[in-house]
This record gives structure tokens, sequence and C-alpha cells, in this order.
């Protein structure tokens, strides 16, 4: 077990910490360096180095399954981890506990049976594929140390229901903490940088962290919550840089049940349009997110407001495409985009792959798994394609 | 102390959630919650607080509690470290225990939430699963989602997905065994009492 931290930059003087940087103050006040460096600075979060449990997410296999494949890839092929992709695993009901229609007790000892997987299998490291099971896991295992006699109600029912047993993970950690540990062992092996190849300038990257990775327990997350780095660390160490703009900790506006509910969903809408609005001036070039669900609205809104209202949030009118981190960096290890699954994105992805010189083949796209070519989705009216 | 003070407060969430809020108001100028509906997570948390049973009977009945999208930013943010999202999440449990979810509109959307999630959860073991999302309730989802759908058998195994099939991989046919012990959990923890009480089956 490592931990992880950044010590790039000593942690300034205790009399600097609390003071923000001004051209105002004197200049022996001003602080060494900019907050967000210090804040981030000061985390340190434990993550596994080998053997890991993999749960998979329902959001992620309904919309991004090539991303599942592709870090399975990743961790196997280029870094040689053992992870297990267990065949009786299933939902952590995440989605039914913050809808309200899975009560606490039911949400813990389904938690407790996939925990019992991980036992069975002989593993210690959990790694949920999804950022609202992350912090459902966070959450129980917490309640679970701060009220022992709740872990052992869990315990009891779990056994009475099922006959098993569970051991809680030695360490929990989401992918893209993993992916961010090896983030410099990976650059050594990618194809590509995050670099348009007609400028010669980083890409501007939109990084997006799921509220449950960090909000709930911010010394969960890489950077907390405030000045989270766990994307931010991939996209600079891979040749890009961060767009640092006003409402980058806003919510995508899932809202569980503001999404689920048809007639509810223009609250998901109206707060993604305001990302979107918000980071406009700043032309990113794309956006990466670490939760499944922010990839697919900030993909799906963007199709939504375009034939809504005949507006896109790019100059050309194609959208901002919005990747999963396994994307990026599948992207940039050479890995095929339409076997990451690329072609399931509304907006689409040809103008980025274009500007960072991926190489690909545009008669694959729509081809199926057995090499027939199927038909082309309908276009959009407004939303270029 | 009313009696819906108390069931408030034996909810093991509920004493974290709330322990001394100064009603500063940090919760709702963060709230996305707050900007789209007529939603006050400070005015809930200072309701709750007062422990006035008429007034919390009133906020149990009415749509306010179902605005909140669980997003969590209150709790990052919270001076006194309290969590207004978890306050609502045994509000809104109590406002099913009682049956007052019924009286609004808001409320009653629960029916569905739970007929569709709670029943994707017991029939499949997944929350959601694409042969659960049809394009048609899902128009936002656009012709990408439209074509996925229609041409999915032949799509899934490119992207590595395992459709419909047996053994390990992303969409994988849970197991008939694997999908008794998750109703069976449900059995004896209360997941399937609440069902029955949301749904009135």
């Amino acid at each position: 077990m490592e931990t992880i931290s950044n010590n790039l930059h000593p942690t300034p003087p205790a009399h600097q910490r609390t003071l923000s940087a001004s051209a105002d103050q004197p200049e022996g006040l001003r602080p060494a360096f900019p907050a967000h460096q210090r804040y981030w600075n000061e985390y340190v979060k434990e993550i596994a180095d080998d053997r890991y449990f993999y749960e998979r997410s329902c959001i992620r296999q309904t919309f991004f399954p090539g991303s599942e494949a592709a870090f399975l890839k990743i961790l196997r092929d280029e870094l040689g981890k053992d992870i297990r992709d267990e065949v009786n695993q299933h939902t952590c009901t995440g989605i039914g506990y913050h809808s309200d229609i899975v009560p606490l007790e039911t949400t813990m000892t389904i938690v407790a049976r996939l925990f019992s997987l991980m036992t069975e299998a002989g593993y210690k490291n959990y790694v949920p594929s999804c950022v609202t099971s992350f912090g459902v896991f966070s959450e129980i295992v917490h309640k679970w140390e701060e009220q022992p006699a709740l872990l052992e109600k869990t315990r009891e029912l779990l056994f009475k229901a099922t006959g098993r047993e569970f051991e809680i993970p030695e360490n929990i950690a989401h992918p893209s903490d993993i992916i961010y540990k090896f983030r410099n062992e990976l650059k050594d092996k990618m194809k590509y940088r995050l670099v348009n190849r007609y400028t010669g300038r980083p890409l501007k990257v939109v990084d997006h962290i799921g509220c449950h990775y960090a909000k709930i327990f911010p010394e969960k997350g890489i950077g907390k919550a405030e000045f989270p780095h766990v994307l931010a660390g991939m996209v600079e160490s891979w040749g890009g840089e961060v767009v640092d703009y006003p409402e980058r900790r806003h919510c995508c506006g899932f809202g569980f049940r503001q999404y689920i509910i048809q007639e509810n969903r223009g609250y998901s809408i109206a707060n993604s349009k305001k990302k979107f609005e918000s980071m406009e001036p700043y032309e990113p070039d794309f956006i990466v997110s670490n939760c499944p669900g922010c990839t697919m609205f900030l993909d799906k809104w963007q199709y939504v407001i375009a034939e809504m209202e005949h507006k896109t949030y790019d100059k050309e009118g194609y959208g901002i495409p919005s990747l999963t981190y396994e994307e990026m960096a599948g992207l940039l290890l050479g890995y095929d985009p339409w076997t990451l699954g690329l072609q399931l994105h509304q907006v689409q992805v040809e103008h980025l792959l274009d500007k960072i010189g991926i190489e690909y083949d545009p008669d694959d796209k729509y081809r199926a798994a057995d090499g027939s070519l199927l038909p082309s989705p309908e276009k959009p009216n407004n939303l270029q394609v | 102390m009313g009696n819906l003070s108390r069931l408030l407060g034996e909810d093991v969430r509920f004493h974290n959630a709330l322990t001394s809020c100064m009603n500063c108001g940090m919760c709702t100028a963060v709230c996305p919650a707050a900007e789209f509906y007529d939603y006050d997570p400070r005015k809930v948390c200072d309701m709750v607080q007062r422990g006035n049973d008429e007034s919390i009977e009133s906020l149990l009945k009415s749509d306010v509690i179902w605005y909140c999208g669980q997003c969590m930013s209150c709790k990052t943010r919270c001076p006194r470290g309290n969590v207004p999202a978890e306050v609502i999440s045994v509000l809104r449990k109590v406002s099913q225990e009682m049956g007052y979810f019924r009286e609004s509109g808001k409320g009653r959307q629960q029916v569905e939430l739970m007929e569709r999630i709670g029943g994707n959860i017991l029939e499949i073991g997944y929350c959601v699963h694409p042969d659960k999302m049809p394009y048609e309730t899902h128009p936002e989802q656009g012709p990408v989602w439209e074509w996925y759908l229609k041409y999915i058998s032949r799509v899934a195994p490119k992207v590595g997905a395992n459709y419909r099939g047996t053994g390990p991989g992303a969409l994988r046919k849970i197991p008939d065994d694997v999908l008794d012990e998750i109703r069976r959990i449900f059995e004896v923890t209360g997941g399937m009492e609440l069902k029955h009480k949301v749904t009135g089956d």
C-alpha cells in the first residue's frame, strides 16, 4: 500500500496557510503558492497497489461498457495488475437508496453481500466502478466504524438472508484513483499526448468530478472536495491544461429522482446548462468526468439544448465532447475509439481525435462486432454530427 | 417531543445529520435544488430542529422534501458538519412510513420510482439497464441511443460488453440464484415492506 501526495511544492509556513494570494498584500506576507496548490498539497490518500476486486456500475454498463472494459485492459495489460471481474456481483442499490425507495438497512446488507464475494474470492481491495457506489460504500463503512452495533446487525441480516459472512475491505478506491496513481507509468506507454497537433498548444480540458466522489467524505478523494486533483492530475501529466471555470464544482444535475422521473428532468438539464454557460468562454476542447452519470448528462444535455434552443457551446456547432477518464487514457494509449465505445456518444468526437492526431478508421464506427456495416444513427436537427 | 420528531430521531442517520444548525444558509447558497425549485434547505433544517410536530407533518406532506437532488454539496460546506441532504433522506423515509408522501404531487412520484428502479433491482439485479430505458421515454438520450438499443446485441460485444450473456462482463444476465439472494435480503431488511407501503400492493 502506498499513499499518494504531492511533494512537488513544499507546504508553506503555517502563518501563510490561511492567507489568500493578493497583490495588495506586502510581499513578505504573500503566500508562497496559490491557494489551490497549498490545499491539495496537504492531502494524503491510501490507494492499494494491486489485487483489486472490481465492482461494476449499473450506469457505466448501460452507457459506457467500453470504459469498464478499457479499465480492466489498462490494469491487466498495461500495468500487469490482478483485478477480479466477479460473475456473481450485482447492483449496490445506490440509485434506489438515493431515490429513497431502498431502506438503509437493505442497502447495507446488499453492500455486505458484495463484500462477501470479495472475501470469498480472497481479495481485500475493493474498487467500485461507479461514483455513487463509491459514496455508498464510503458512507456505510463509515457508519459501521462509528456505530459497531450497525455492523453487527448487518452481519446478522446478511447471514439470515443468505448464510454469508464478510470482511470489510482494507482499501476502497475508485478506478479514477487507480488511474491517477499510475498516471506517470501510463504516460510512458502513451502514443499520443493531450496537445493540439495543429497549434502545438496543450488541449484545454474541463474536469468534472462526480459529487459523491469527495463531497460526502472529502478525505476519500484526491485533492478533497474543494480542489479535487484526481482528473486534473491525469490531464496535466498527459500534456493537457485544466480549465478552472466558475461552476467547476457545480453538480451535473443528475439528482436521482430529478432525472429518473420524466417530468422532473428540467432540474437536471438546468444544472448542466449552468455549467456549459460557465465553461463556454474558456473554449474547452473536451470535458472529462469520473462519474458515469455526469459523463452521460454532459453529453446528452448538449444535444437537447441544441435541439431545443439552437445553442451549442463550441464555435462550430458540434458541441464539446464529454469523455470518461478511461476513454481519455485509452485514446492516448492508442486504443481504437470504436472499441472504447465513442460511437455511443451523442456529441461526436472526430474533431477531438483529429486535433490530437489519433489514427482511426471512420468506416469502422458503425460496424457491428462481426464486421458487418450497420445503418448510421439518425442525424439531430441542430447538433452537427 | 412529538411523535414525528421521535420517529425522525430513531433513524440512525438523524443525529449525525443535524446536530447544531445555526441557520447560516450556506447549504442553501450552494444547493442546486434551491436554484431550480422554491426550496431552502436552511428552512427545512430550522423547521426540523424546532421539533414542532404540526410543522413537521406539513413538511412531510409537502412537495418540499422531494426537491433535493442528493448531490451532498451541503455536506461539504456546512460549517457545523450537518448534512441537510441526509435530513431530507430521513424526512422522506418517515413520510413514506406514515403514508404522507401521497399528499403531494412530488411525493406520489415515489410510486413510479419504486416500480421502475425497485422493480429493476428485484427483477434483473441492476438499478438501470439499457433494456429498461426505451427511447420512447428517454428521447433526451438522442438518436445515438435509439440506434444503440436497436443494434445492441450486435454492438455490445464490440465495446467489451457481455449483453444478456452468462459469465462475467458488462450487462451480463445476473444468475437466478444471485437474484434470489437479493430478494431474500429485501425481505429480511425491510425493503419489501417499504415496497408494499409505497405501491400499496
